[in-house]
């Protein structure tokens, strides 16, 4: 039989762009949402973009303040070197050498060095010796300047000549640490200044743009959760409510699990996907175009850099990507053999050790085990792959961000903030790619899923039942009943019941007989009129059930089958089911009657126990509950299968009692298994192979020695 | 958890100790990149360096890169080779021990529990050790080696990153205090609406014969929304955590360039530019703390599950068995008799004897029946004599010796035995008549035969491929009854000395059971057979059968004998058959 794989992340869909329309319709009632969500998830995206570029110009601030400002130091330099050009001393020397308070020894020595000067054409040689000069004259020399309304003292500039003829030929960073030693007024002018006040600005600006985004992607994300887990309800109602409304065939043609896996994995699958997906594609998109678009404004060089590098990468990963789903795909499938083989041996482990099949059970296990590890190792390896494949692709792109960057830096194309901003762009833009693709595999499988659940939506409902004007009042009916040349097959090709006809008394008790598998639910399928016939008419006091609709019909019935239904709830709950008009009283009694009652007083919580799926309660109280659930029905018809496989016989006994209670006074179908049932029954109708063979009581069937006869004889012979 | 770890075999160890040395390199690599990265970042400020010096870095990095990418290779290779070799024996070694558990063990621990141990909880462990391994090896020698590197670079940068650090962990801390407890409970509400779901399905008819639709709905409805709102309260739990993450990994940058602001603001003109080279390389490294405690977080997250369920695999490969070998290998003077010697048999830990003092023999070619209300004990009588359980006093014979000398084989060569639910393995008819290991393969011939005897030749022949079709898995495209016959051809096929039929022909309707017993019955005359019956039909030509009451012998003798002498047996036979019917027969 074909069966839907279990849903897995990797399926693909048939038709991905119509399932994708079709989800999104039914999104409809949340579209304002969305469509805000979606809006928020783009806002977000690009807040995440500007911020790199204003970083970007946060660290030039940062870098202006590296420098001394070399312009400042020359222009003091210049002026302080204005004190020994010839003119100045020309005026000065007169005054040095009147002045008493001068050693005689240091006049001495600006005497000799005038007279060196004389002769010497070089200019830096000048300078020279009137450094060597002692610092009494010197100062002498000097007088305060103003540079920027900053007043350098005399003696300020006589102790940044001394240090700046010191720091010739010497390396920069020696240089630097030589003008961290510049006195006080100088070095306040030309040391290197951070804008503090700009500094505070940005910070702000940038912290608030990371809150506000963050806000945004919250709200953005809880939106999102919402809508795909109210959509996820709606989906399941919507399924739970179209079981209601399929025709019996759908049911007895698909298999149990097939539902459930799409009332919970597939919509699970959807409601995840579409929380994650969606959102994130949206500001995946953005980011990865915003980022190319804020690229090349930036800097076309840079940005082809950055998309270069990058791409080579992604082939490679891409490759790797293909390759891995497929050892995936693989890993499911060895996963689901192996489970399988497990299930089956450990629940029928009496007979595997009972046939000694141990040695062939380990070596089959050990084929499909070691299957599942070479698949296991192949794609746990390839995927482990990812990450430091995009590590890689992340250093290398960074890598080749800086030297492009170098280069232009050097040649004073670009400044070093742009740098900063493309280590972080090449980031904003690796990742979205990534996450395209991953959004784009999540999609793939949300429309698969969703095929499958649109495709059980979409199955045929049962007829219309608008134009039924007809209506039978459950009081009034006598309980006649006529199959009028009836026939019927689940396969309109083949039909089964061939041409079938008889006609029922009110409270004649009706025999359904033969073997396992001769069909004898399908006698209830037509009664309660889960399959319509295809030729013929079946009569309810006269009145064809066609012009009835299906809930006056089950109305009139009362069914007790053979697999005893009972639901996760209450005793009380179940034998009311859904008739809430009905009074504890009334369910008491009727568990009484049908002797139900000592089991339920030895229930901890009485009538208000709960009944789960197991334990405590046999199957033959379960039957008997069911009877009791029956007799609050109290309708006129009764169809009621006898079988009592599996209850002890003293159970048997109490439910026999029930059922014969339970038949008084309607008209009954019974598909029995007792002797004195079918002995005592008006009419026994005789099942094989899906038709009826023959009909008649008891003693006409057993005069016509046909398979009654046999089938009635067969359980005397050993 | 540790002690499952010890499984790991000697070239396990070396591929674990190989990939923590490529960590360790790994790490270093990693570590070192940001070294390179500050001396470009060096030589791109200061003026005059040469273009040459920054290739050379760059090149470095790269090569750094490279490295770190080839050794992840390799220990994303010797990883997923422990681990799925390690998943790969661990779920053989399980298997095996499943195997050789008795009824009792099985019984203890439910299938599908035990199921679920050699699968999903394997996969638990082998994500851990896949994952884990790695995380677990390179996080803390990450995290500790990142610190170590900017520990003395600034004071007030590390508090930074260590501010950072506590309020992810406190985040997710919270959020998994919050939410972790209720993942739980969705399970159960998923579970409920299976439940609900499966109910509506499987009552289908019930449901619409009362039509109780819009009463099922709203049921479904609770259940529905019960689900989705615990749901909703946990997803919109975990909407705050990536923003959360977003804004700390970012604030951390911005905190780090404004405490560079500063400082740099506040330094010493030759120390800026180190500073400032610094604060760039300090951004990488306290990303990489970062994400080294997001790694550690991420193995606490897994660990508990993952411990969870070695415990549980732990509780199936150290369970005792009872059940142990015998060494007598089956060659007996005696063949086809089984004898019970004052038998007495209760669970381990059960108050209350299932069967009391229990003693009858049966000898070759005889049928012996047991019959008697549910929980009278007599599928636990039967499931003694292929040692499913043991005695818990007295002794069960097989041929004159006591079961538990036999070696198992050698006992299980002696007997056919059919369940009371037919069990169908994945495989063609063929391979499921001739099923399991006997002293001798049974011939093409034999198989035919046996189905024949077994009455399935007529539906088996109407298959497609007859005899080579193929059975699904859980035998979901036979009938009931059609299984039955097959699970019965199954024992025929093997020929044995003794045939053990556990209440298996109540899926038979009467005229099958009747033809079915009368062709056995020809065919295996010298077998002994040894039959739990619910229908007295099925019985009442037995040489022997024995009334069970409570685990009590009640009566032991042929039909006409019970009938008079029983009262339980009339009691049970008047519910079946009417007094002239009982006479007739």
């Amino acid at each position: 039989m074909p069966r839907h794989g279990g849903p897995g992340v990797n399926e693909k869909s048939k038709d991905f762009f119509g399932s994708m329309k079709r989800l999104l319709k039914h999104l409809s009632p949340w579209k304002v949402i969305v469509i805000s969500a979606l809006i928020l998830a783009m806002i977000s995206a690009i807040l995440s973009l500007i911020a790199p570029n204003r970083l970007s110009d946060f660290t030039d601030i940062i870098t202006e303040g590296l420098k001394p400002n070399t312009e400042k130091l020359e222009e003091i330099t210049t002026r302080i070197s204005a004190s020994f050009s010839s003119e100045n001393l020309n005026e000065k020397i007169p005054m040095i050498l009147a002045d008493n308070e001068i050693k005689e020894q240091d006049k001495l020595a600006l005497r000799e060095a005038l007279e060196g000067i004389m002769w010497i054409e070089d200019q830096t040689e000048i300078g020279k010796k009137l450094l060597s000069l002692p610092d009494s004259i010197l100062i002498e020399l000097l007088e305060d300047i103003t540079v920027d309304d900053t007043v350098i003292s005399k003696e300020d500039q006589l102790a940044c000549i001394q240090l700046m003829t010191s720091a010739t030929s010497q390396s920069e960073n020696e240089v630097l640490q030589l003008l961290d030693q510049l006195p006080k007024s100088i070095y306040e002018l030309v040391k290197p200044k951070i804008d503090m006040d700009l500094v505070y600005r940005y910070v702000f600006f940038l912290a608030s743009l990371y809150v506000i985004s963050a806000i945004f992607s919250f709200i953005q994300n809880f939106s999102m959760t919402t809508v795909s887990n109210l959509f996820a309800k709606k989906l399941r109602s919507s399924i739970s409510f179209k079981i209601n409304r399929l025709p019996l065939k759908y049911f007895d043609t698909h298999e149990t699990g097939d539902v459930l896996s799409r009332v919970t994995n597939d919509v699970d699958i959807i409601a995840q996907n579409l929380n994650q997906s969606l959102a994130s594609l949206v500001s995946n998109i953005t980011l990865f175009i915003g980022s190319v678009i804020m690229m090349f404004i930036t800097n076309w060089i840079m940005a082809i850099t950055a998309i270069l590098s990058s791409l080579i990468g992604f082939s490679l990963m891409f490759i790797i990507l293909e390759k891995s789903q497929k050892y995936f795909n693989q890993k499911q499938t060895e996963l689901g053999n192996l489970n399988g083989y497990i299930e089956e041996i450990y629940s029928g482990h009496n007979v595997v050790k009972a046939y000694n099949g141990g040695r062939e059970a380990l070596e089959k296990f050990g084929t499909l085990n070691e299957k599942l590890y070479v698949s296991n190792r192949k794609s746990q390896f390839l995927s482990g792959l990812m990450h430091p494949i995009m590590n890689f692709i992340g250093n290398f792109g960074y890598v080749a961000v800086c030297i492009v960057g170098a280069l232009l830096v050097m040649n004073n194309h670009i400044s070093f903030g742009v740098i900063v901003a493309f280590i972080i762009y090449v980031r904003l833009f690796t990742n979205p790619l990534t996450q395209i693709a991953q959004a784009m595999t999540y999609l793939q499988s949300t429309a698969a899923a969703s095929e499958r659940v649109f495709e059980f939506l979409d199955e045929e409902e049962m007829a219309d039942q608008h134009g039924i004007k007809k209506h039978l009042d459950k009081s009034k009916v006598k309980g006649e009943i006529e199959f009028q040349h009836v026939k019927f097959g689940y396969d309109p090709s083949r039909t089964i019941i061939k041409d079938f006809s008889v006609k029922v008394s009110p409270g004649q008790k009706i025999a359904i007989v033969g073997p396992t598998g001769a069909g004898k639910t399908t006698m209830v399928n037509l009664l309660m009129k889960f399959y319509e016939i295809n030729d013929g008419d079946i009569l309810i006091d006269g009145i064809s059930t066609k012009e009835l609709s299906r809930e006056n019909i089950h109305e009139l019935f009362c069914m007790v089958l053979q697999d005893t239904w009972l639901f996760e709830g209450t005793v009380l709950e179940n034998i009311k089911f859904n008739k809430e008009h009905v009074s504890e009283e009334e369910v008491w009694e009727a568990c009484k009657t049908v002797g139900v009652d000592h089991f339920i007083k030895t229930l901890p919580g009485g009538l208000h126990s709960m009944l789960g799926d197991t334990d405590s309660v046999s199957q033959g109280q379960k039957q008997l509950l069911t009877i009791a659930r029956g007799m609050i029905e109290n309708a006129p018809f009764l169809i009621l299968d006898e079988a009592t496989s599996n209850v002890d016989t003293r159970t048997e006994e109490l439910v026999q009692k029930a059922m014969d209670k339970l038949t008084e006074g309607k008209t009954s179908f019974i598909i029995a298994h007792r002797l004195s049932t079918i002995k005592n029954a008006d009419i026994i109708l005789v099942m094989k192979d899906g038709n009826i063979i023959e009909t008649g009581n008891h003693d006409e069937l057993m005069k016509q020695k046909g398979f009654y006869a046999d089938l009635y004889n067969s359980q005397f012979e050993l | 958890m540790i002690k499952l770890l010890k499984d790991f075999s000697k070239k396990d160890i070396i591929f674990i100790l190989i990939s923590a040395v490529l960590i360790v390199g790994q790490v270093w690599l990693e570590l070192k990149m940001p070294d390179y990265m500050s001396s470009i970042t060096r030589l791109v400020q200061t003026e005059g360096s040469s273009m040459a010096d920054i290739m050379e870095q760059g090149a470095y990095m790269l090569a750094c890169a490279f490295g770190s990418l080839i050794s992840a290779i390799c220990v994303g290779y010797l990883a997923s080779h422990v681990s799925s070799s390690f998943s790969m024996n661990l779920r053989r070694k399980i298997f095996d021990k499943v195997e050789k558990f008795g009824t009792e063990e099985i019984k203890k621990f439910s299938t599908s529990s035990l199921i679920t141990r050699t699968t999903n909880d394997v996969t638990q462990i082998e994500m851990l050790i896949g994952m884990g391994l790695q995380l677990l090896i390179k996080a803390p020698i990450m995290a500790v080696w990142a610190i170590t590197k900017i520990l003395d670079k600034s004071i007030e940068w590390s508090t930074l990153v260590a501010v950072c650090v506590v309020i992810l962990l406190m985040t997710i801390g919270v959020i998994m205090i919050i939410v972790m407890p209720r993942f739980s409970k969705v399970q159960k509400l998923i579970d409920r609406v299976n439940g609900v779901i499966r109910e509506n399905l499987s009552g289908i008819r019930v449901i619409r014969a009362f039509n109780a639709e819009n009463y099922q709905t709203n049921r479904f409805e609770q259940v529905n929304h019960n689900l989705t709102s615990m749901q909703l309260f946990n997803q919109r739990c975990f909407a705050v955590l990536m923003p959360i993450m977003n804004i700390v990994m970012n604030g951390l940058t911005l905190g780090i360039y404004f405490i560079g602001a500063i400082l740099i603001e506040k330094a010493m003109m030759g120390d800026k530019l180190v500073i400032f080279s610094n604060m760039v390389v300090f951004t990488s490294y306290g990303m990489q703390v970062i994400m080294s405690f997001l790694m550690l977080a991420m193995i606490f997250m897994m660990l508990p599950r993952a411990s969870v369920s070695a415990k549980r695999i732990n509780e199936v490969l150290e369970e005792k068995i009872a059940i142990q070998d015998g060494t007598f290998d089956g060659e007996t003077e005696e063949t086809g008799t089984v004898e019970f010697k004052n038998v007495s048999f209760k669970y381990p830990d059960a108050d209350e004897y299932l069967l009391k003092n229990i003693s009858f023999k049966v000898n070759k070619g005889e049928t012996i029946a047991f019959i008697g209300s549910t929980g009278s004990g007599k599928s636990t009588l039967i499931n003694l004599v292929p040692r499913f359980y043991d005695a818990t006093d007295g002794e069960v014979l097989v041929d004159g010796i006591n079961v538990k000398e036999y070696k198992q084989e050698a006992l299980h060569n002696k007997m056919g035995y059919v369940p009371q639910k037919a069990v169908m393995f994945t495989g063609s008819v063929k391979e499921n008549v001739a099923y399991g290991d006997s002293i001798k393969e049974p011939t093409e011939e034999e198989i035919i035969k046996a189905v024949e005897v077994a009455q399935g030749k007529e539906f088996v022949e109407k298959m497609v491929h007859k005899y080579d079709s193929h059975i699904a898995r859980g035998g979901t495209n036979v009938s009931g009854g059609q299984k039955q016959r097959l699970a019965i051809a199954r024992a025929v096929a093997r020929d044995p000395e003794i045939y053990i039929f556990d209440d298996s022909f109540s899926a038979l309707d009467y005229k099958t059971d009747a033809t079915l017993r009368r062709e056995l019955k020809k065919y295996t005359k010298n077998a002994t057979s040894m039959i739990v019956a619910q229908r007295i039909g099925t019985i009442i030509n037995a040489d022997k059968i024995i009334v069970l009451d409570k685990g009590e012998c009640v009566g032991m003798g042929t039909h006409q004998e019970l009938l008079k002498s029983c009262d339980v047996y009339k009691e049970i036979a008047l519910s079946q058959l009417s007094k002239e019917e009982l006479e007739n027969a």
